[in-house]
């Protein structure tokens, strides 16, 4: 096996088995903050329960091991091809080994061949930059959490949403409604402002990347975060939905141009099981450092 | 914290309410899409199976075949419910079922027959696929595995102390229901 198969193989086993520590405490701070005795308080002990578990076991957090998708930066020059051949190849040891779930359905037979390879899956994407570094970053994106994702063209009508920052305040805070919690919550809320139906959730899942507590350096975009973090939490939905104070763990939200015919407002939800990781990569394909 | 034990009879049932911490022990068997279809379709169940005042649990979960020819569920989380919506009430009739355990609730038809026949839906930890296969102490058997594959095969599992939340009870009563209306008025306040 090549170093980079191996480097590969690595990180999926440990972004499938260990939740990054941004969210472990995230999760560990709204333990805390839940009234105890609560049916709210009893899920988020399971759930930390479940991360130490998994964590001690080397086994999948959720049996919903989720699409895989890898984000890629790197130089000029570097071998996209080889790659993409290689971290299939990782993916497809990793389901043997059992750190990924045979997950991989063909849409047109619904044929499982328990590889995790397929059109689109896993999934790349690349970008170059003038250092001569190679990051990986690999998220595992839940289904049960894409299913209560929501694409929202605005004006919107109905919820009374104009073309402006509170029309998009509105139908995030009625994404978040409609969830419940149907999407494993406490959640994550990835957003992206704009683009068009492909650019907008593909842009939404990138926040993803982003530690939950970091800030926007956008002003504008920090304050629309804060206001829904806080607002969505007072609605009272809770954990899995059984009522409580924690229903997001964090908001993220990045803008991309739109025409001035669409306006779009893309949300990507993530559940508790938010699996993210990331490495570094030397010449030999060897992992540097660990990104989260 | 309210312990439940098989056989799960409707005096048991009937005396849950929404809200209600439970701890399961005893038999439960997993069941999901394909097997609801079946049933639904007027398929017959091996006579081993017996669901009558027993528990069906939303499950498609990782199963592993031991050296000794034994299986182990090494990942066992509940799956989305409502999937079933359409066979699920007509299930919980036929087969005299007193619990479903899932995750995300379900609709008015399965709230109807909880009332009726007296069955609740009980609500597990999405995700938590580690605790829960380890309230499993162990894998009893295992039908239409040929037929249905392993995640959509009937399991029969002996749980302990399986953790879940009385979400539909046997009274018509919702928390899904409440919690949505009560965290849509508190965001209309808000807007
Ligand atoms: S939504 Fe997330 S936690 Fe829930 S079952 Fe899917 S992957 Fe697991």
């Amino acid at each position: 096996m090549s170093e980079l198969q191996n480097s590969l193989l690595e990180l999926i086993r440990r972004t499938s088995a260990e939740i990054p520590d941004d969210v472990n405490q995230s999760i560990i701070a709204s333990l805390e903050q839940e009234k105890k005795g609560t049916i709210a308080e009893s899920a988020l002990k399971i759930i930390n329960q479940n991360i130490q578990l998994a964590k001690r076991k080397s086994q999948p957090i959720c049996q919903d091991t989720g699409s895989i998708l890898f984000y890629v930066d790197c130089p000029v020059g570097f071998d996209q091809i080889l790659f993409e051949e290689t971290a299939k190849e990782a993916v497809k040891l990793a389901t043997k080994k059992g750190y990924l779930r045979q997950n991989s359905v063909d849409s047109l037979t619904g044929k499982n061949d328990g590889t995790n390879v397929g059109p689109g899956a896993p999934a790349f994407h690349f970008q170059q930059h003038r250092s001569p570094e190679v990051s990986v970053r690999l998220v595992l994106k839940g289904g049960g959490c894409e299913n209560v994702g929501a694409q929202y063209s605005l004006p919107n009508e109905k919820l009374q949403a104009n073309r402006d920052l509170d029309g998009c305040r509105k139908v995030i805070l009625d994404a978040v409604l409609q969830a419940q919690g149907k999407g494993c919550g406490p959640g994550i809320l990835g957003v992206c402002i704009g683009g068009d139906r492909a650019t907008g959730y593909e842009m939404s899942k990138t926040q993803f990347l982003r530690l939950i507590p970091d800030r926007n350096p956008n002003p504008e975009l920090d304050k629309l975060e804060q206001d829904i973090l806080k607002t969505a939490n007072e609605l009272g939905i809770g954990p899995m939905g059984f009522g409580g104070k924690t229903t997001l763990l964090g908001v993220k939200i990045c803008a991309a141009n739109r025409l001035p015919a669409s306006y779009f407002v893309s949300i990507s939800y993530m559940c508790w099981a938010y699996r993210r990781q990331g490495v570094t990569l030397d010449a030999d394909g060897k992992i540097g450092k660990w990104l989260y | 914290m309210i312990k439940l034990t098989f056989p799960f009879n409707e005096d048991k049932i009937r005396a849950l309410k929404v809200g209600d911490e439970v701890l399961i022990s005893g038999v439960v068997f997993t069941g999901r899409d394909a097997v609801h279809k079946y049933l639904h379709d007027g398929g017959q169940l091996p006579p081993e199976v017996k669901l009558r005042d027993g528990i069906l649990y939303h499950c498609g979960p990782v199963v592993m075949k031991q050296d000794d020819g034994s299986w182990k569920a090494t990942a066992a989380g509940p799956t989305t419910s409502i999937r079933e919506e359409p066979y699920q009430a007509q299930i919980i009739k036929d087969f005299g079922i007193r619990g479903v355990i899932g995750k995300g609730g379900m609709g008015d038809k399965t709230l109807a027959a909880c009332k009726e026949f007296g069955c609740v839906y009980l609500h597990a930890i999405g995700g938590a696929a580690q605790v829960l296969a380890d309230c499993i102490k162990k894998v009893r058997n295992v039908y239409f595995y040929e037929k249905f594959g392993a995640p959509e095969a009937i399991w029969e599992f002996e749980v302990q102390d399986f953790p879940a939340v009385v979400t539909i009870d046997a009274h018509g009563n919702s928390l899904h229901k409440e919690v949505f209306a009560m965290s849509q008025a508190e965001l209309a306040k808000r807007l």
